[in-house]
């Protein structure tokens, strides 16, 4: 993976000085919160309903042993032992104290992590497929562009005081895990005919209260323009965009009101001076990078083999373990799911029995993924039962991956100062209905998201079944939503029609299952059967 | 009645306004009627609360409880963590908040 | 109330800035003062002429001037580009590599503190419109 060198390093370093600065300057009243707050933001520091809350940035979702060995650390020191992994690939602390983010920073900044703009009106952490540089099905790994693309809009000074925030995400394989064409920015690397590398671009997608997917803008793009394409991009949007309304200025708003026609006519416009300019970064640092993400050494002449005598073992290897590149290797998927726990919450030691299964088992290297769950992404099929073990000793064996119990929540309005409902209760009450392995796996594939509130941090919209918490009269309700997708064949949601309380949308929930249960053809996940029938025969099912 | 909470600028930590003080415990908050804004505005200038509000309530023999869902989970502490909230002894606290 | 600083070493120009609207019906005018939202681009073919561009910050948070002045500057302006407004402290940095040499906040920023804001980032990461080195180049040479 990516090494710091002594540039990067005084980067961090000079940032934990600047913000230890700004936190002074507050503290000691020479600024109000209001004009703290962006800066605090920029930093991953929030004000939630119990404390300050910190986002820590896992660029492209990548981290190794001593990166997480440090999580477990600061969680242990500065919050209370444990953390939280986010539907962007990010971490959270939820008991921070103000007076100590400068020091949990610098802590961050020696394991080279860091918190910068995990949030904000800024270009935030770029995400990436779980499986880079392992999966089967990849062209290349995408992280070096990735990587460049951090750099790239690192403190970035024409794109720091942005409309809103906004998202990039890069893949290079036509499975999509990493809900791309969710982002403002979507990247997809392809080769054209020639052979070249570039990346088919995405524009203009984002949750939120007005949900719009991506459109692609380019079918080609060279691989060395991107980061003109990028600032293209960005410019168009930060000149034209809205800033009377905060709910309308998210660039998706613009892509809309201009049409998607006009908005790629002037970006490329916008492209063509940028390129003049001479900002993209060239071949040499690129090959710079990508020298990091090299293939590790993997061993030849390995089993295929694996033992499945144990059918705990055979259970989640059929459900956690995916195809790697390399023969005789896999990628192991680790659960934050269990029955009935908190969706990816993890404790500082489960923390540590990770990271020492990476070092050990998967050359150093842990990947976080939109799901809220791990990946340890090169294992030895040969290993896989003794790092089964490990994990079920440790309470991370669930065998659960994409099945219903593997539901994401945002952290509602248990956590969340933005939330309207609680997000979590109702994640862990729809897990125990459906507890049940066989059940679990007689349904098959089923994604339900949660989101507390319509920001949608919890993905309702791309949810095969997506729940969301409004406030009603001061109660909790919940909506139903079908049909979403954040997969390659990416779809937006319905509402079924009115909400419900806390144990009506669980039961909602079961007679939409049910329902598909009775309509479903050999071999059809639930999303296929609500594609096919529509959404009145769930309705009837869920309304009567 | 009305009562008063924010956060500690420092720590974050949930705090209600006593009358004379801030404390970590709703049941300390006393009834500001209609001084709310001018205790926010002293306080905040003060630097001694963070997005200080008014909040509404229900005077109870046990103390104060907010008319909103969200700020009996402030009081008391996320509901799906009842160890880490003010009441971890108490099995029955989040009763309270629902 | 209120601060400023100049980056540049020339004479200040003292011709008051007038509106857009203004400065496009004189023929004479050098100084002209862009409001955030106002279209810098239309200034491209008055850029010898003129000697001041002071552009609105009407909020912090509104960051349309950063790119407003890297148009202006990459269109060849040499004249005082100045940000007037709300400016706070940590944006100054971001101002100075965008293009903008003098600064005019409402507010009254320490100097100690501007400087620092500054000083503190030896190197970064991209080109922009300052002579910054950017990073790739000082690891290529």
């Amino acid at each position: 993976m990516y090494k710091y060198d002594q540039y990067d390093q005084a980067m961090v370093d000079a940032r934990v000085e600047e913000f230890r600065d700004q936190t002074r300057r507050r503290i000691a009243g020479d600024m109000n919160d209001d004009q703290f707050k962006p800066l605090r933001l920029k930093n991953g520091l929030y004000l939630q309903l119990h404390a300050y809350m910190l986002r820590v940035a896992i660029p492209y979702g990548t981290l190794n042993s001593q990166q997480m060995r440090k999580l477990a650390d600061i969680a242990r020191k500065y919050d209370r032992g444990y953390g939280h992994f986010t539907t962007r690939q990010n971490l959270q602390y939820n008991w921070i104290k103000l007076e100590e983010a400068p020091d949990i920073l610098a802590e961050l900044a020696t394991v080279e992590m860091h918190a910068i703009q995990t949030s904000g009106e800024s270009i935030r952490n770029i995400s990436a497929d779980q499986y880079a540089g392992a999966a089967a099905d990849e062209i290349c790994d995408p992280r070096p562009w990735a990587e460049l693309l951090r750099q790239a809009t690192t403190f970035h000074p024409e794109f720091s005081y942005l409309p809103r925030k906004f998202k990039i995400a890069v893949i290079s394989a036509k499975t999509d895990r990493a809900a791309l064409r969710w982002h403002d920015c979507a990247l997809r690397i392809v080769r054209n005919e020639a052979g070249e590398e570039g990346f088919e671009v995405y524009a203009g997608g984002g949750m939120g209260r007005t949900p719009f997917i991506a459109y692609p803008i380019r079918d080609f793009l060279p691989a060395k323009q991107i980061f003109s394409y990028l600032q293209a991009i960005l410019r168009v949007w930060n000149l034209h965009a809205r800033r009377d309304n905060i709910h309308k200025q998210r660039m998706k708003i613009l892509v809309h009101e201009l049409g998607e026609e006009e908005f790629r006519r002037q970006v490329e416009e916008e492209f063509q001076n940028f390129l003049a300019l001479g900002t993209d970064f060239p071949q040499a640092e690129y090959d710079r990078i990508a020298a990091y993400f090299t293939p590790p050494p993997f061993e030849t002449g390995l089993s295929e083999e694996i033992d499945r005598s144990d059918p705990d073992f055979a259970l989640w290897v059929d459900r956690q373990v995916a195809p790697h590149k390399a023969p005789g290797y896999a990628i192991a998927n680790i659960s934050l799911k269990p029955i009935g726990g908190i969706g990816g919450d993890i404790t500082a030691d489960q923390m540590d029995v990770v990271a020492d299964l990476a070092e050990r088992y998967s050359f150093d290297d842990l990947r976080a993924t939109h799901v809220q769950n791990l990946v340890l992404p090169h294992v030895r099929k040969a290993d896989l039962y003794t790092v089964w073990q490990v994990l079920r000793e440790a309470g991370l064996a669930d065998a659960n991956l994409d099945l219903v119990t593997d539901v994401i929540a945002c952290p509602g309005l248990d956590y969340c100062s933005l939330a309207n409902a609680r997000s979590i209760p109702v994640a862990q009450e729809i897990q125990r209905r459906f507890a049940d392995m066989d059940r679990q796996l007689d349904i098959g594939e089923l994604k339900i998201k949660i989101s507390g509130c319509i920001n949608a941090c919890g993905h309702h919209h791309a949810g095969h079944i997506g729940i969301l918490g409004v406030d009603r009269k001061g109660t909790e309700n919940y909506q139903l939503l079908l049909g979403g997708s954040g997969a390659e064949d990416t779809s937006q949601a319905k509402i079924t029609g009115p909400g419900f309380d806390e144990a009506g949308i669980v039961d909602a929930v079961e007679r939409t299952v049910e329902r598909y249960r009775d309509l479903r053809e050999p071999g059809e996940r639930f999303l296929d059967t609500y594609r096919r029938v529509g959404l009145d025969p769930f309705k009837e099912a869920i309304y009567g | 009645m009305r009562i008063l909470t924010g956060n500690d600028l420092k720590t974050g930590a949930v705090i209600w306004w006593t009358g004379q003080d801030w404390s970590l415990h709703v049941e300390d908050a006393s009834d500001v009627g209609d001084h709310g804004e001018a205790v926010l505005a002293r306080e905040d200038g003060a630097r001694r609360v963070n997005g200080g509000y008014i909040v509404d309530a229900e005077a109870t023999p046990k103390g104060p409880r907010p008319a909103h869902i969200k700020d009996r989970i402030r009081a008391l502490g996320p509901t799906v963590r009842p160890d880490l909230t003010l009441k971890p002894a108490d099995p029955t606290a989040g009763d309270w908040v629902i | 109330m209120g601060s400023s600083f100049r980056f540049r070493d020339d004479t200040p120009h003292e011709e008051p800035a007038v509106t857009l609207d203004a400065f496009l019906e004189q023929e004479d005018a050098t100084a002209v003062r862009l409001e955030a939202g106002e279209d810098a681009r239309q200034l491209i073919p008055y850029l010898d002429r003129l000697q001041l561009i002071e552009i609105s910050f009407p909020r912090f948070r509104d960051g349309r001037g950063f790119s407003s002045a890297r148009v202006l500057r990459e269109a060849g302006y040499k004249g005082e580009l100045r940000a007037e407004g709300d400016v706070l402290i940590d944006l100054i940095f971001f101002m100075r590599r965008c293009g903008f040499d003098s600064i005019v906040s409402e507010h009254s920023l320490n100097p100690v503190d501007v400087d620092a804001a500054l000083n503190r980032y030896h190197h970064v990461y991209q080109n922009a419109t300052d002579n910054a080195v950017p990073i790739w180049k000082l690891r290529h040479g």
